[in-house]
């Protein structure tokens, strides 16, 4: 591989379940490993949100579609030498091996970087892979490779259900399952045939309640093979190891144990060929010590994310030195300075929890398996198991249920299952009895049984609490408002107490050699010892508060703006302290700030890093609502806020006071009212009339937001609504139909306000920005409009006296300008509007949050092209979802596409966010099926769509009268039915907007699931469908212009 | 943690006190302050005669999880003279699991401390070195102001204490077997196991044996094992050895490296803090492969001096301290590090391989 001068970097696309902020973690590493080593680096992928695609990390960055064809456009322009198919996740993976297996990587000269495609191969296919554990006499489960139905049966039947059925090159168990009879395995079948990239699925024997065990392992050409980390599940076997807890190093194996998996995991990984990263996935029948080999992943996965910042050792980098072909000896270790041929010696316990969104989707089946339901996942790292769990949970930023019955929750384990575990032993139940339900290791069961226990010996009334009961709460992990709670005192008597008794928690650096070496890593963790590593330094030094597990409405975004204020006070030669517990991010890198506080984001874990470190200030506007809902307590215990203050939040934050504002501004806002009462609302609702939109204060991402249609509607969500907001006043507003959703991203100083950009939502106003597709600039809002956006932008950022970043939206009707709300902080378009206009937003707002003036950093946009920013859902992978979209919430990711026109930019957008255009452009069928409000809009589009040659048909309410149009018999009405039709794929597009969200029995529902699972493009917005007609025809049969995005905005 | 009310206190030569639980033994023990990286294997630990005369910290927080199996013993009693731990489990639970670290300790007379800041000593003997420590199990009221520490580690011939008395014999020489004599000077049961599953007759003698006394067994070639303290000041035996090495293969491990360097006029130094654990990267000069290994010592071999005759073939990678060596025209070579593992890595074991192959080549 000598010689190698300029190599592809593929990254891994859309935040997706399964697939998440560790891979710009991993692929920003891998460019800068690249880079140091002079080669010139490729990069492509379609993530606006990434620090991977900023153009530091890499010489050449495309932000276009990842699919075959526009990378084979990308590598005949930029004829790379080499490939490094193994850091953009299952996405980058399976790109590399597509190009492989078309040829196109043989016909420009590509080369493979490290693991190459026959090794990818071994490890990917199930077939493969068994043949190849075989011939090394490594122990699988009993298994077959099935193409078909009768043979899954057959082979079921013979060795007996359960049985797991594993899709091959699917991303994170997407379409696997567990089958405890046939019909479930059908059910199982049908859709893991489709999903799978070859049409093969492993069925295999259940070794649910089996120990699962990962290692990490880097291996180098020549062989030499090391562990980075090992790793064991909480959850057994049956629960994908991505939705399991999981505590790192090994807790229940004796050596021998650990060392068989040690071996087997070395000689697994030579075997298969790997040369850089691999993870190695077992089951241990911890009671007869028989174990097998599940899986392997041949590329940095979530998991060595994990890996890496449990033991601060650089995965991805090392990994990325060995695919240029250097020995594992020949890296040098930037931790200690010695050889990076060594591993890891752990002496802390790390813990990480996965962070599901079932807050976002209530109705959606919330039992565990094979399949990833998670978004993301929070770390904490501790000296005892106890601490580490404590802290764990109270860094997911979840609000523990209020009541929960165990039985419900233990097996099939639901994401509330630790919750269950707790209020069980409360209740007497054994570790024993749990241990048979569950097939939990008793080990881990006993330690929660000692919280259990510690927190009964706390609330006992006749036991003070002695500085030595205090004590051992911390070291156990005990928050000091649990403490509280439990004594019945505040937080803050409880933190006071503390202080008296000298109880202050200690800070050791996370070194990866349990301290036998000096290490330079400033990355510490917080626990109750002797000995303090974390020596303030003297010097100018600003906190970053950072945005914890992604969630829906929290994701990568945050995490970007984080890690650029941590770049951004580098340049200015102040030292940045970053907390954040995600263990996928950059921002958690332990070189991406000066001094990393790898701990919970909760009032107490951060008020006591600021008493060890004293910063002159914190930012709390770039870490998403998480940082933001801190500033508050942190205020009042004196610590300095940067940027915008208090009182500024406050205003734009408190729906009650926001409205006061725009009515003094003389800026319109949708009739409305605020409510803290189901009366009030109801009189409000009832004075503007209904439809109308109901938005809690001090909430990310529309969290409990809709648009409600009538009172007993209202009633309910009211009932929802004040709790998420905490007792604040809920804003109830006039729904505006049909009106344009606009917004700005803005920097203000104080005085001036940059304007980043207008934006506006294809979508129309109701659907939560995160949702719509939106695009820059503007496409359909008169000049008029937008001054005056800017005018009342300019008024707002003024009256909230605005220092640093600000996100206000508006609705624009018949031309008249109204204002929905205001966000005080970084919001997730940063990263997009940054990209689209060439202008670093972020760094420019922690400038003028330390006292810079915008009229003298002058920033100037660039670029005259369109960007438009489209989304992902969860929906695939979230049974019992509906896939229409509201005020609330519901995407993962994100997409941007760029282009001179609106058509190309957002066919572009699409196509990343995985939207079939081959099939929509192949099929030329259309089925139709609208509300009563569009069926206006009925014959327009048949029009547009007769003139893209489809064939129209639909639902008789919608397609009737159409001239040429078919009708199609409701479910169940006929044969075929509308399912029938959908599910036979010759359907190429689906229009099909729905009243509203609720019941999952309409025909309407079952029409949109039947779409995403046969992965039809499904277009639930009238809007949207037309704009995406357009670019059809714009784009169909035309080679798609590709270009760098330095290229796009020059 | 371990059983409520028992206390324990650590004092360290350099006036350093960390008071903290107690388990084990009740006892008053004095030793060698050492820490050791490795993440299990704490049982092993605990039965390597190669800690006599040392107090053992282990830098993993919680140890006790697995408890203690009847297989994993490295010798017959725990040699250590007292056990440092952040957090000892209460509980255990393994499927092979007889007894708790606990109950282990008491039985063989050795006090415990858990619950302190284990690290902060690491840190301590990272920059200052080893240094000698007295652990005090204790109940009730009790001044440990008056301890004091007064133990001296340098100069003690801790091999007499460790070694068998008389000579035993482990397997049966097959057809093809070889007769290995293992002067055991300490020695890990793995050593035995690793030479035993090859075929070969063991037979283990005492560190005192003469050059007749050994010869008499008509051994194919000598292991001369692991084992405590200084090589240096055991004098005979670099004469025992360099009188065999004449005549037979040689394989030595760790102190056994030691003795052999010092029996061709090489020498040792003591280090700072030593190696003790499973993760040393160990590269191998001739073919640039890394093993990752096994260690456990407080003395090196001196580069500057390197034996005669001998070539340094292996180096670590952390340090650049002398790992490995070989005669250049003799069969005799030896390793720092323990390709027998227990607890660690069995990267190397291909070495007990190799030292059969010199055997059967003779």
């Amino acid at each position: 591989m000598a010689g190698t001068k300029k190599v592809l970097v593929i990254g891994s696309g859309p935040i997706v379940i399964g697939q998440s902020a560790e891979f710009d973690y991993s692929g920003t590493q891998a460019c800068r490993a690249l880079r140091e080593e002079g080669v010139e680096v490729v990069l492509v992928n379609s993530n606006p949100a990434t620090i991977q695609t900023d153009k530091e990390t890499a010489d050449r960055v495309y932000i276009e579609p990842l699919t075959a064809e526009i990378l084979e456009r990308i590598i005949e322009r930029e004829k790379p030498s080499g490939i490094l198919a193994t850091v953009g996740g299952q996405t980058g993976l399976n790109l590399a091996m597509e190009l492989h297996r078309k040829g196109i990587l043989q016909k420009h000269g590509v080369e493979f970087m490290g693991t190459d495609a026959e090794a990818i191969e071994k490890a990917e296919s199930r077939e493969k892979f068994n043949v190849t554990m075989r011939s090394i006499g490594i122990p699988l489960l009993p298994g077959q490779i099935v193409h078909d139905f009768e043979s899954a049966k057959k082979f079921a039947e013979k060795i007996g259900y359960p049985v797991i059925a594993r899709p091959s090159f699917t991303l994170g168990g997407t379409g696997g399952g567990t089958a405890y009879d046939e019909s479930q395995l059908k059910d199982i079948l049908d859709l893991g045939f489709r999903l799978s990239a070859t049409g093969e699925v492993l069925v295999e024997k259940s070794g649910i309640g089996w120990g699962e065990f990962e290692y990490e392992v880097i291996r180098d050409a020549d062989g030499n093979s090391v562990i980075i980390c090992t790793m064991e599940n909480f959850d057994p076997l049956g629960i994908h190891t991505g939705e399991s807890i999981v505590a790192a190093p090994v807790q229940t194996l004796s050596d021998r144990d650990n060392q068989m998996l040690r071996d087997a995991s070395i000689r697994i990984v030579g075997a298969i060929g790997v040369k850089g990263s691999c993870n190695v996935q077992f089951a241990l029948n911890q009671q007869t010590g028989q174990y097998v080999v599940i899986e392997v992943n041949p590329r940095l996965s979530r998991s060595s994310a994990l890996a890496s910042k449990a033991t601060g050792y650089p995965i991805a980098r090392v990994a990325t030195k060995i695919a240029l072909g250097k020995k594992l000896h020949e890296v040098k270790n930037a931790i200690t300075g010695t050889s990076a041929a060594f591993e890891p010696a752990l002496d802390y316990v790390v813990l990480k929890i996965p962070r599901w969104p079932f807050d976002k989707f209530s109705k959606s089946n919330r039992t565990l398996g094979t399949m990833m339901k998670s978004t993301g996942e929070a770390m904490a790292i501790g000296r005892t198991f106890e601490e580490a769990l404590m802290k764990a949970m109270r860094s997911l930023d979840v609000k523990p249920p209020k009541a929960i019955r165990p039985q419900w929750h233990l097996n099939p384990a639901t994401d509330q299952r630790l919750y269950a575990i707790f209020e069980a032993l409360r209740k007497g139940m054994t570790v024993d009895e749990l241990n048979k339900e569950t097939k939990i290791h008793k080990w881990f069961l006993e330690r929660v049984k000692g919280l259990v226990a510690l927190e009964t010996e706390i609330a006992n009334t006749n036991q003070p609490l002695t500085p030595e009961l205090l004590l051992r709460a911390k070291r156990n992990g005990f928050p000091d408002s649990l403490i509280a709670n439990l004594k019945s005192m505040n937080e803050l008597e409880v933190r006071s107490l503390r202080k008296k008794h000298g109880i202050l928690p200690t800070y050791k650096i996370v070194d990866s050699c349990a301290g036998e070496f000096e290490a330079v890593t400033p990355y510490y963790y917080s626990t109750y010892e002797k000995e303090n590593e974390a020596i303030p330094e003297a010097a100018r030094k600003i906190l970053v508060i950072g945005s914890g597990p992604i969630r829906i409405g929290q994701g990568i975004e945050f995490d970007y703006c984080c890690s650029h204020a941590a770049f951004a006070l580098r340049e200015l030669g102040i030292k940045s302290i970053m907390v954040n517990n995600n263990p996928e991010t950059v921002s958690t890198d332990f070189d991406s700030s000066d001094r990393l506080y790898f701990e919970p984001l909760v009032f107490e874990d951060v008020m006591n890093i600021v008493e060890n470190e004293n910063p002159e200030g914190v930012i709390v506007q770039l870490g998403g609502q998480t940082s933001l809902n801190l500033a508050h307590r942190l205020a009042d215990a004196g610590v300095r806020i940067l940027g915008t203050q208090l009182e500024g939040i406050d205003v734009a934050e408190n729906r009650e006071r926001f409205r006061e504002l725009s009515e003094k501004l003389a800026i319109p806002q949708p009739p409305n009212g605020t409510a803290t009462g189901d009366g009030e609302a109801h009189r409000i609702a009832n004075r503007i009339g209904y439809p109308v939109v109901v938005r809690p204060s001090y909430v990310i991402s529309g969290r409990g937001m809709a648009i409600v249609n009538d009172d007993n509607e209202l009633t309910a969500f009211m009932a929802g609504a004040a709790e998420i907001s905490n007792g604040s006043p809920v804003l109830i507003d006039k729904y505006l139909d049909n009106a344009i959703e606009a917004e700005v991203d803005a920097i203000g100083d104080g005085k001036d306000l940059f304007i980043g950009a207008i934006m506006e939502h294809i979508e129309p106003a109701g659907v939560h920005s995160g949702d719509a597709n939106i695009v820059l600039p503007p496409l359909r809002m008169s000049k008029e409009a937008r001054k005056t956006i800017v005018e009342y932008s300019e008024k707002i950022a003024s009256s909230l006296a605005t220092v640093g970043l600000i996100n206000i939206q508006y609705a624009v009707k018949d031309n008249k300008v109204y204002i929905l709300e205001a966000n005080p902080r970084a919001s997730r378009t940063v990263p997009y509007v940054s990209k689209a206009i060439g202008v670093p937003m972020v760094k420019m707002a922690v400038r003028v949050i330390l006292g810079e003036k915008l009229k003298n950093l002058k920033p100037s946009p660039r670029g005259k092209i369109f960007a438009v920013k489209s989304v992902v859902f969860p929906f695939l992978k979230l049974a019992g979802t509906d896939i229409s979209l509201g005020p609330e919430m519901r995407s993962t990711g994100e997409t941007m596409g760029l282009g001179k026109t609106f058509e190309l930019a957002y066919y572009k957008a699409l196509m990343a966010a995985g939207v079939s255009m081959k099939q929509a452009g192949n099929v030329p069928v259309a089925f139709l099926s609208l509300r009563d409000e569009d069926k206006k809009m009925v014959p327009e589009l048949a029009k547009v769509l007769a003139s893209l040659g489809f064939e129209v048909c639909g639902t008789k309410g919608t397609v009737e009268g159409i001239p040429g149009a078919c009708p199609i018999p409701k479910i169940g009405q006929g044969s075929p039915d509308v399912l029938d039709t959908i599910r036979s794929r010759k359907v190429g597009i689906i229009i099909n907007t729905p009243r509203k969200g609720g019941s999952s029995s309409t025909d309407g529902f079952k029409i949109r699931r039947a779409a995403i699972e046969q992965g039809i493009p499904c277009l639930t917005n009238i809007n949207t469908a037309f704009e995406f007609l357009k670019a059809l025809k714009e784009l169909k049969d035309k080679p798609l212009e590709v270009r760098t995005v330095e290229e796009w905005i020059q | 943690m371990a059983r409520g009310g028992t206390r324990a206190v650590l004092l360290l030569q350099d006036g350093t006190a960390l008071q903290g639980e107690g388990f084990g033994a009740r006892a008053i023990s004095q030793g060698e302050l050492v820490f050791n990286t490795s993440m299990t294997g704490y049982q092993e630990a605990l039965t390597d005669p190669s800690y006599a005369g040392q107090i053992l910290l282990m830098t993993n927080p919680l140890i006790g999880n697995y408890g203690i199996n009847a297989k994993d013993f490295e010798s017959d009693k725990v040699q250590p003279r007292g056990f440092v731990v952040r957090n000892l489990s209460p509980d255990f639970s393994h499927m092979e699991a007889i007894e708790g670290v606990d109950a282990f300790l008491e039985r063989y007379g050795v006090p415990g401390i858990t619950g302190i800041d284990t690290r902060f000593l690491v840190r301590k003997i990272r920059t200052k070195g080893v240094m000698p420590a007295l652990l005090a199990t204790y109940e009730g009221d009790f001044d440990f102001k008056k301890l004091k520490v007064d133990f001296d580690y340098s100069g003690k011939d801790f091999v007499r204490e460790v070694t068998t008395q008389k000579p035993k014999t482990f397997g049966t020489s097959g057809p093809s077997g070889k007769r290995v004599v293992l002067i055991d000077y300490g020695v890990k049961m793995g050593i035995v196991r690793e030479l035993v599953a090859r075929g070969c007759e063991v037979i283990v003698v005492p560190s005192f044996s003469t050059v007749e006394q050994i010869k008499s067994h008509k051994p194919d070639g000598i292991l001369l094992s692991n084992g405590p303290g200084d090589p240096a000041i055991l004098t005979e035996t670099h004469k025992t050895i360099r009188e065999l090495a004449k005549s037979h293969p040689v394989f030595g491990i760790c102190l056994g490296h030691q003795l052999l360097a010092h029996a061709f006029k090489g020498s040792t130094y003591k280090q700072k803090f030593g190696h003790r654990g499973a993760n040393h990267p160990v590269l191998e000069r001739k073919t640039g492969r890394v093993s990752i290994t096994t260690q456990n010592h407080g003395y090196a071999v001196d580069p500057e001096r390197v034996p005669d005759g001998f070539e340094i073939t292996h180096v670590n990678l952390n340090d650049n301290t002398v790992e490995g060596m070989e005669h250049k025209e003799l069969p005799v070579f030896s390793v720092q590090y323990h390709p027998e593992a227990s607890p660690g890595p069995h990267d190397s074991k291909q070495l007990f391989d190799r030292f059969v192959k010199m055997m059967e080549a003779r």
